[in-house]
């Protein structure tokens, strides 16, 4: 099966991590993804003024590039690129006087009124893969892993674009159990991260990862699972910083859900750009000897 | 229910408000739920309730020195749980733009330590000029 996704900035190049685990695994599992061949930044976050159109175009141009591409639907593997592009769909979608503004601004374009479906490839593993199928094709069960749902703010906020309901975790959950990890719950799984504040103000981005971290380690996890590069940056790699700060006393090692994914299914460790976590993921997975040390 | 009056000079800010948020402030009810969602509430100098009561009242210059809305991170948690349906995040987002606007930026991109661009990645970036510069 093949596939259209849009990787967005991040995953070319910080989140690594992320998209390549992403591609590597999907073909492990006999789907294809390809590339959107031509795309830009759909701008991380929603628009959410009304006189604010200007801020829809870029999002809008890239449903468009999915539609030109054959794409009835655009897999996003990031959440906030999914939040994003969703958002801007429904816009176009549901709202006559805002899309005609846009189409009639995008003179370029062709008219867009919505067509493509966003979809997140959390959605896809259970709605299309399957866990059994998963389950099957796990070659290194990640026994003895204890690993909390971390969803953050996009996966489920506003409701019309959640991929599940606000408050219930269980997509995440059935991911990590089909791995052959231990998913445990903990009650931040959808508190935000500080998000873009570590820009604007990071003492307060700062406090409020702290307080997620705080609760993982509270929870007994090992490690978190995630699918944003931004909670990825605020909980994950700035963590030494946060212990050294004094502001959290046990390190909790976030990894991308596709992360977790490729290397159950036996893909080499050193293609999971490990490195790009925090120093602590690799020797947790030393630990647990799910990597060879 | 309150009756809320307000002057004239007030009522063109609210207005504005209005349009931008396409919120009608005069839905809620008070009750603080938003408040008792916000992650963000510790850094808050004023509790994202109290912001809508300031906005029912025309309160404008109390809610102009406001830090609610500059510490806000837009995560919809207040949103998702309002009995009243009041989209608090495009309330905060229409009172950052009534400054950012003014070309009044939060973040000055060109003063950022270049540590930080190194190490940021993109998605901080970008959503971090979209929310805090104009
Ligand atoms: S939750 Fe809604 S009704 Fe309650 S105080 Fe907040 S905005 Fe008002
Ligand atoms: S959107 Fe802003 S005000 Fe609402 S809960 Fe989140 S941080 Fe608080």
């Amino acid at each position: 099966m093949k596939v259209l996704y849009y990787p967005g900035c991040t995953l070319k190049t910080k989140a690594r991590n992320l998209g390549d685990t992403a591609v590597e695994s999907l073909a492990l599992l006999d789907i294809e993804l390809e590339e959107l061949s031509r795309w830009n930044c759909c701008g991380a976050v929603h628009s959410l003024a009304d006189d604010d159109l200007i801020h829809l175009v870029a999002p809008v141009r890239v449903l468009i590039r999915a539609l030109e591409q054959g794409g009835g639907r655009l897999v996003t593997i990031c959440s906030m690129c999914y939040n994003t592009l969703a958002r801007a769909n429904r816009v176009m979608r549901d709202d006559p006087e805002k899309r005609k503004t846009i189409n009639l601004f995008m003179d370029e374009e062709p008219d867009y009124q919505g067509e493509v479906e966003v979809v997140h490839l959390l959605s896809m593993f259970r709605d299309e893969v399957g866990w059994d199928l998963l389950r099957e094709r796990i070659k290194i069960p990640l026994k003895g892993l204890k690993i909390a749902p971390y969803y953050g703010c996009t996966l489920q906020r506003p409701r019309e674009v959640g991929i599940e309901p606000v408050g219930r975790f269980d997509l995440m959950k059935h991911f990590i159990e089909a791995l052959g990890a231990e998913a445990v719950s903990m009650t931040s799984a959808d508190r935000c991260c500080g998000s873009y504040q570590i820009l604007g103000n990071p003492e307060v981005a700062k406090d409020a990862s702290s307080i997620i971290l705080a609760d993982a380690g509270k929870s007994g996890a090992d490690a978190l699972v995630l699918s944003c590069p931004l909670c990825e940056f605020n909980l994950d790699r700035n963590q030494g910083v946060l212990f050294e700060e004094g502001r959290i006393s046990k390190v909790v090692p976030a990894f991308y859900f596709t992360q977790l994914l490729a290397l159950a299914l036996g893909v080499d460790p050193r293609r999971c750009h490990l490195e790009l976590n925090s120093e602590a993921s690799i020797g947790l997975l030393r630990d647990k000897g799910i990597i060879a040390s | 229910m309150t009756r809320i009056s307000v002057k004239a000079g007030q009522r063109v800010f609210l207005d504005r408000l209005a349009k931008m948020s396409g919120q009608n402030v005069q839905q809620c009810f008070q009750c603080g739920i938003c408040s008792g969602s916000c992650p963000m509430l510790e850094n808050m100098d004023t509790h994202p309730r109290k912001i809508i009561r300031m906005a029912q009242f025309g309160m404008i210059e109390e809610l102009e020195q406001a830090n609610t809305f500059w510490i806000c991170a837009s995560c919809h948690a207040c949103n998702v749980m309002c009995p009243r349906g009041v989209d608090l995040p495009r309330l905060m987002e229409a009172l950052r733009l009534m400054t950012l606007r003014k070309n009044q930026n939060k973040v000055e991109p060109s003063r950022l330590p270049g540590e930080m661009i190194k190490e940021y990645p993109q998605i901080a970036m970008v959503s971090g000029f979209r929310k805090l510069t104009g």
